[in-house]
């Protein structure tokens, strides 16, 4: 018989192992499926993970890699504060694309005017979006009592109408010859979110979210309002005691990470992107959710996270065009890994103990 | 050192390592929008991938990347493959065309080709499939096919391409059934089987006897099957598992031919960024076989229509045809621009409601 | 326009089919929340389902089996979620958006070898005098079997948290986890069954899309079912007979919109498309009023050291 015994103090030891593990479990798990696919499980994995980061082409990776984690990381941070607190927001799918929408129009609007102030109202705009869209689960929750889970979800499918209602109407480009989509901002200076050191993949976004990261790291350390939230989240009555504001708590957290989602889907659609369209979400307000669970929600963690799950689609792709994986196979070998780290999980905060028959 | 110079470098110094091998293997990349298990759109395109294969067996390698997202994905697919020294590299969906660019950009020696798009470089074609030849095939027979005069019209989403679709059906199902009443229904969404499977019933419930998709799952012809009396057209594939009835004809997307040519271009250095966009005479656009659940005089009818298309002496929008206000759009004997064409976003004369905005 | 073009009664008898896939997860789903747990897998469970359904009555011929398959195949899925939150405790929100990546590459993986294939057809129950009268008879007694199993599972739901022992101790997991396990419950166990039969119940409904509504094999068809059915649990305020309502309200807005459209009506199609997620915001509203709530446990994980 074996029973878990809750540690008193999670341990530090294993919340540091525990990646390494799942990691090392998913590759074999993952090195299975490869062979039952009739692929060379070394060479698969080898690909997904070695390539992007050493490779002969890591020279152009490595920047991928900071391109795709950057929205990931954004928005799982902001995430992160909500969940410490108890407070659920799954909707950044719908905050990313509204913060897209208000942030490109934003930019679109001076169309063809440059000027250097366009870029921070896009930054702004892009903000106001996200947080508007996080806000009214905020205010529903807070007024109604109605669960912000479902409301935040049920706002991503509202966003995702809007667009394409937008993509096919309000922000089509005129000189599109009536395709869907808007004009391209990399090719509108003003508004372009251009790399700041060309080849780096280093562009706003990506600062933002090492800003996004220190400054999360310094609220939950070093500051009352992060106390409270760690508090709410894991004592709510002492929390109570304590003299937090529930409401404003949960406005805060939703807010915020509703305005991070926001910036994300600015800086993308302004940046790598260029164009708002119909499919221009990829559901990264979704996978951001796993990536700040991956994190342990803690600020450091979700970096690591983010360039974690960065690097599994890069390398993804990588071994879909060499090897010929399918990509489902690559959504699986994804699935294990989250799998792998949720379950290994439990060894920080329990310990497995092979239980004597008098004591079970 | 600049990061274009790297890249270029690089390419330059692949260029002349693979040079040598290139010689005997030429490497084509296609970037896929879908899975290929899709049965539509990609599946298609990875059947000509396919093709080309099997057409030059040892000479060539294929890659392929499934299930790309339009935008920066899309660009680092297609920089990967450029960098693992792909001589040509087909982007198969119309959101891939600024990333197809911006690649192109930075690899002067590889050649790209981009679907439906309408933005070209020295080393970027685009080509695209008249596909409104097959809808006047599908709307003569339509026209002829329909008892209630009510032909339903399943679009995806009110572009171009669609639209020029619902017109071309249009003006050849009204040319032999003056009566013809086309009622439309936009699904927005590319692909959800569920809904397009409600969209047909609804339009069977209206009173539709025939069904035309621009979505392409095979849900409508399902419920025209169950519905028992309704015809309905397959497409991007033949659809052949519901033929001979509800099915009774296609249009296919056969990219084979022009994946085939492009690849032989590359393989012997004439390779020219053009502008293609071919239709039944080029064997682009495919007509499925017309089943015997068509009246035999209406199937002649339709096979000359193709003939005369494939022969180049009849262009489905030839005057007069007059805009849905009333106003001439073509005079009498005059034919479309392909300009007007490619951005059609307007019904013909006779066809009802507003194009959604 | 001509707004009497649309049926009303083949309008209700196609809204029942539209909802069918939606009920069967949702009341799987229902019985999950009610035990205190949170799937959010319910798209990957769905797709799993569509498959494995799919390739067993292509195998056999059989819908029958197909659909046994199917709710075989929903079940495993959720297994994997049982692992994950019951064993190894993780959070149920990360494990179940894990559970749907899974599924759907998964699921592809599956089906590469069904694309373009048509499955058998299982046909409709005709009820002999029943399907002949006017009006009634085309709305109730002229549908495939599933969809009348559907509204079965829905009743015996309804009778069995109401009426019975396993009922209340499911609520009671549900509303009070430690109580329970005071009391002498086996908290993990009835989990367990429960998240196995949201499972089946899920695959039961993705089936109800490969193999009747569409009926076709292709890698995602589900296309957010699933996530629409975690909100009509919540729209449903957790009772069963609700899900059935909400299930033909959330369908029927698609095929009335639809409809519209088909007979002419100029209507902002986006708009319409977002009417039933707006509905369900306000239904929220208005139910936070009410004293049905969330079961109090939903989401947390129970640990008997606690």
């Amino acid at each position: 018989m074996i029973v878990l015994e809750k540690r008193p103090q999670p341990s530090k030891a294993w919340s540091y192992a525990t990646p390494l593990v799942a990691v090392v479990a998913t590759m074999v798990f993952g090195g299975l499926l490869f062979a039952i696919l009739g692929k060379n499980p070394i060479e698969a994995i080898g690909t997904i993970f070695w390539e992007p980061l050493f490779g002969e082409f890591a020279f152009y990776y490595r920047p991928q890699l900071l391109v795709k984690g950057a929205p990931l990381v954004l928005i799982a941070i902001g995430l992160s504060l909500g969940f410490r607190a108890g407070i659920w927001n799954i909707g950044a799918e719908g905050q990313y694309i509204m913060g897209t929408i208000f942030g490109a129009g934003a930019g679109l609007a001076f169309y063809p005017m440059e000027a250097w102030f366009i870029f921070p109202i896009m930054i702004f705009a892009g903000a106001f979006g996200g947080w508007l869209w996080a806000t009214i689960p905020a205010f529903l929750k807070v007024r109604f009592g109605t669960n912000e889970i479902l409301v935040s979800l049920m706002l991503v499918y509202v966003a995702e109408q809007f667009l394409a209602s937008v993509s096919l109407g309000l922000l089509k480009n005129p000189e599109g010859f009536g395709f869907p989509g808007s004009r391209n901002l990399q090719s509108y200076e003003s508004a372009h979110n251009a790399e700041l050191i060309a080849g780096s993949g280093m562009h706003w976004g990506v600062v933002a979210a090492f800003i996004a990261v220190i400054f999360s790291y310094v609220l939950l350390n070093r500051h009352m309002l992060g106390f409270h939230i760690r508090l709410t989240g894991e004592a709510p009555r002492a929390a109570k005691f304590a003299g937090v504001n529930p409401a404003r708590l949960i406005l805060f957290c939703l807010g915020l990470s509703g305005a991070l989602a926001g910036l994300a889907g600015m800086f993308e659609v302004s940046g790598p992107s260029g164009v708002v369209s119909i499919d221009f979400n990829v559901g990264y307000g979704f996978t951001a959710i796993i990536v700040a669970f991956l994190g342990r929600l803690h600020p450091v963690g979700i970096l690591l996270a983010g360039g974690l799950m960065a690097l599994t689609y890069i390398g993804g792709e990588i071994a879909q065009s060499q090897l010929g994986l399918p990509a489902a196979a690559i959504q699986v070998f994804q699935g294990m890994l989250l799998f792998f780290l949720l379950a290994f999980d439990l060894l920080t905060n329990y310990r497995i103990r092979a239980a004597r028959s008098e004591v079970a | 050192m600049k990061f274009t110079t790297l890249m270029a470098s690089a390419a330059l110094a692949l260029g002349l390592a693979s040079g040598a091998m290139a010689q005997d293997k030429t490497k084509v990349g296609f970037v896929y929008v879908g899975p290929v298990g899709d049965g539509g759109w990609t599946y298609e395109h990875n059947k000509g991938r396919l093709a080309v294969e099997e057409e030059f067996g040892d000479k060539v390698e294929t890659v392929f990347v499934e299930s790309v997202p339009e935008g920066p994905d899309a660009e680092r697919v297609m920089t990967q493959m450029a960098l693992e020294g792909a001589d040509l590299i087909f982007t198969t969906s119309f959101g891939y065309m600024d990333p197809t660019i911006n690649v192109a950009k930075k690899f002067p020696n590889v050649k790209f080709e981009h679907a439906t798009g309408y933005k070209t470089a020295d080393n970027v074609s685009v080509y695209s499939a008249r596909f409104y030849e097959g809808r006047a095939v599908q709307g003569h027979i339509a026209g002829n096919m329909t008892k209630s005069n009510i032909i339903g019209y399943i679009g995806s989403y009110p572009i171009p391409e669609v639209i020029r679709g619902i017109n071309s059906a249009y003006v050849h199902a009204k040319k032999v059934n003056p009566d013809v009443e086309f009622k439309i229904v936009w699904a927005y969404t590319w692909f959800d089987p569920a809904k397009e499977a409600d969209a047909a019933k609804v339009l069977i419930e209206q009173g539709a006897d025939v069904i035309l998709q621009h979505t392409d799952s095979t849900a409508p012809q399902a419920a025209a099957q169950e519905a028992g009396n309704v015809v309905t057209f397959g497409q991007a594939s033949d659809m052949s598992e519901y033929a001979p009835f509800p099915r009774v004809s296609s249009i296919i997307d056969d990219w084979a031919p022009y994946y085939i040519a492009r690849t032989q271009a590359v393989m012997d250095g004439t390779w020219e960024s053009v502008n293609t966009w071919d239709g039944i005479r080029e064997g682009m656009v495919g007509i499925g076989e017309i089943s015997d659940a068509v009246p035999a005089d209406v199937k002649e009818e339709a096979l000359a229509l193709k003939a005369a298309m494939a022969a180049g002496e009849y262009h489905p929008f030839t005057g007069p045809i007059n805009k849905q206000d009333g106003s001439v759009w073509l005079a009498e004997g005059e034919v479309a621009d392909d300009g007007t064409l490619a951005g059609m976003n307007f019904y013909v004369e006779g066809l009802e409601g507003d194009i959604p905005q | 326009m001509d707004l009497g073009e649309i049926n009303p009664i083949l309008l209700v008898a196609s809204l029942m089919v539209a909802a069918t896939p939606l009920l069967l997860a949702a009341i799987g789903e229902l019985v999950v929340e009610k035990a205190g747990v949170l799937n959010l897998g319910v798209e990957g469970m769905m797709i799993v389902g569509a498959i494995s359904g799919f390739a067993i009555s292509v195998e056999t011929g059989s819908p029958w089996l197909g659909f046994i398959a199917a709710a075989i195949g929903g079940a495993v899925l959720s297994l994997l979620f049982v692992l994950l939150t019951q064993f190894a405790l993780a959070n149920q929100v990360a494990s179940g958006l894990a559970l749907t990546l899974f599924g759907l590459g998964f699921s592809a993986l599956m089906g590469q070898r069904y694309v373009g294939i048509k499955p058998p057809s299982m046909g409709d129950v005709h009820i002999p005098l029943l399907s002949d009268i006017p009006v009634i008879g085309p709305i109730l007694f002229q549908h495939d079997p599933i969809l009348y199993v559907g509204i079965a599972i829905i009743a015996a739901v309804w009778a069995t948290l109401k009426y019975t022992r396993v009922g209340l101790i499911l609520r009671a997991v549900g509303e009070n986890h430690d109580a329970a396990h005071a009391l002498g419950y086996k908290v993990i166990k009835i989990r367990i069954i429960a998240i196995l039969f949201g499972g089946a119940c899920a695959g039961l409904g993705g089936a109800y899309i490969s193999l009747i509504r569409v009926p076709q094999w292709t890698e995602g068809m589900t296309a957010g079912v699933g996530w629409i059915a975690l909100a009509l649990v919540v729209f449903a305020s957790w009772k069963p007979w609700r899900v059935l309502l909400g299930a033909y309200l959330f369908g029927g807005i698609t095929v009335l919109q639809l409809n519209l459209q088909a007979a002419g009506v100029a209507i902002p199609v986006e708009y319409l498309a977002m009417s039933p997620y707006i509905i369900t915001i306000l239904v929220l509203v208005i139910l936070s009023a009410d004293k049905s709530r969330a079961p109090a446990s939903l989401g947390r994980t129970f640990h008997a050291s606690h």
